[in-house]
């Protein structure tokens, strides 16, 4: 009687330490924190592009383009509510993070246009921005791994056994990560052509080397 | 008898708990160890310039409380200098727990690239604008004359100062160590294992008196760490003590949290205080 008595209590504490209920929530709270951070970041980007665009504006030929470009970008990014529901509605996180990779690519393009322009290169103000925009990039990126890796924990105890078990009777999801910004570039074969001479945006250093 | 076949598969697992624990507080391979406040890989320095950067570094340590280092490696390849700053940084963990007020300049000689990285609580005084002049104004120059410890001197100097500006908490009188779970909660569990046992012991008997206590510590010491390894050593202490006498217990302890102790204070005082790093910082090439 004794012993099916302490069996019961041995087996009761196995089942609670291995069902992982705390480990689901810390997990999922570290997700929502790194997901914080993510939106921190980006929104630290957003709001640099004012002063930028009044920067640059003040160089007076400065390419409309490329400006309107950055502005557009930036309005659309800024558009969508990064809630943190966001993270687990995969659609809306491609949306998000698709809109934040144009705003990305739309600030590149303005850096490199700059490079044609001395007087702006030599103003401090525009130097300074230059440095915060290259600040923030890496802020994004070191935010944007730092939540993949949450995610990725977080998705490995919700499908591993036995803690699936308790994650399904709590309603804890698989929840959807970042994928790598230029997917479609990167999966298309390059093109190479010898008609015309490299646009400004290519790197002269490689093809001399 | 199965009691003790139990017994044994518990230990088993508490001894390989033990084993994972101590592998995994080994440092990942490649990056290198904080040894002071200098890391000079490549010998660029002499001794007297890296025993003058050193002291000066100290001294703001003590003065300050903020915590900067240099690191002079040949090369960051395969990665970038950015990414590999970060994970120095995040391995070090420069700065006052809580406070972030960590700096890590770091110059690749190869590559021909170097990197203030900047803790969370300095992301004020040390922006990355402040961080790119410093970069471009103090240290580029007398690297491209070759002046590498002129540089890194004229860089950290500049960097100080942009500190001094800074209101931080005043420098404590010792670091206070990172919370290791098994050390914060091993006083509750010890005194948990010697009452139950001591009581389940005279009720159930020896053996079964053991394993009771052991189940009923280790579910304990699950809702208190919620790691598993802390929970199984948990049980398998309390399992040895209800079996063989408290005396066991307090010598195991002793071990234990001087084990828990080396871990981090193995290279001569120094280290980092517990910082957080964000990707803060500039970067430059010369």
């Amino acid at each position: 009687m004794r012993a099916v008595f302490l069996a019961l209590i041995a087996a009761f504490a196995l089942v609670l330490g291995g069902c992982g209920y705390n480990t689901l929530q810390s997990n999922d709270e570290q997700v929502k924190a790194a997901w914080s951070e993510v939106i921190n970041q980006y929104q630290r980007r957003a709001d640099l592009v004012p002063n930028l665009v009044s920067t640059v504006k003040g160089e007076a030929q400065f390419e409309q383009d490329t400006l309107t470009k950055v502005i557009e970008a930036r309005s659309r990014a800024t558009a969508i509510q990064a809630t943190p529901e966001l993270v687990n509605d995969a659609q809306a996180l491609q949306r998000f993070q698709q809109a934040q990779g144009e705003l990305g690519s739309a600030l590149s393009r303005l850096m490199v246009v700059a490079e044609n322009y001395p007087n702006l290169k030599a103003n401090q103000g525009f130097r300074d921005l230059q440095a915060q925009l290259e600040g923030t990039e890496n802020r994004v990126a070191v935010a944007r791994n730092r939540y993949i890796r949450s995610v990725q924990e977080y998705n490995v105890t919700v499908r591993s056994f036995p803690t699936n078990l308790t994650a399904m009777a709590f309603a804890f999801k698989e929840k959807p990560n970042f994928t790598v910004e230029n997917e479609r570039e990167i999966s298309r074969p390059p093109t190479v052509s010898f008609d015309k001479p490299v646009a400004s945006g290519g790197p002269p250093a490689a093809a001399s080397r | 008898m199965s009691i003790w076949r139990a017994f044994g598969c518990l230990l088993g697992a508490a001894l390989a708990a033990l084993a994972w624990m101590l592998a995994g507080a080994a440092p990942p391979a490649g990056l290198p160890v904080l040894t002071g406040h200098v890391v000079d890989e490549t010998a660029t320095l002499t001794l007297s310039q890296a025993q003058a950067l050193e002291q000066t570094l100290a001294q703001f340590e003590a003065g300050k409380g903020s915590q900067l280092a240099v690191l002079i490696v040949r090369s960051t390849a395969p990665e970038d200098i950015a990414a590999y700053a970060l994970r120095v940084a995040e391995l070090w963990k420069l700065g006052r727990r809580k406070v972030d007020d960590g700096a890590i300049l770091v110059v690749a000689l190869d590559d021909r690239a170097v990197r203030i990285e900047v803790g969370y609580g300095l992301e004020g005084a040390l922006n990355d604008a402040v961080c790119k002049r410093i970069i471009e104004e103090m240290v580029l120059p007398r690297f491209r004359q070759q002046d590498v410890a002129g540089g890194i001197t004229a860089g950290l100097a500049q960097m100080m100062r942009s500190i001094d500006g800074e209101a931080l908490p005043a420098p404590a009188g010792r670091h206070e160590e990172p919370g290791d779970e098994l050390k914060v909660f091993s006083p509750v569990l010890i005194i948990a294992a010697l009452a139950l046992g001591a009581v389940l012991r005279t009720v159930l008997g020896q053996g079964r008196g053991a394993v009771a206590t052991s189940g009923l510590v280790g579910l304990l010491a699950w809702f208190m760490a919620g790691t598993v390894w802390v929970t199984l050593l948990a049980a398998a202490m309390a399992l040895v003590v209800t079996l063989v006498g408290p005396g066991v217990l307090l010598r195991s302890a002793g071990v234990l949290s001087s084990a828990g102790g080396s871990r981090g204070s193995s290279n001569g005082g120094f280290r980092g205080g517990g910082g957080g790093f964000g990707g803060g910082g500039a970067s430059g090439k010369w």
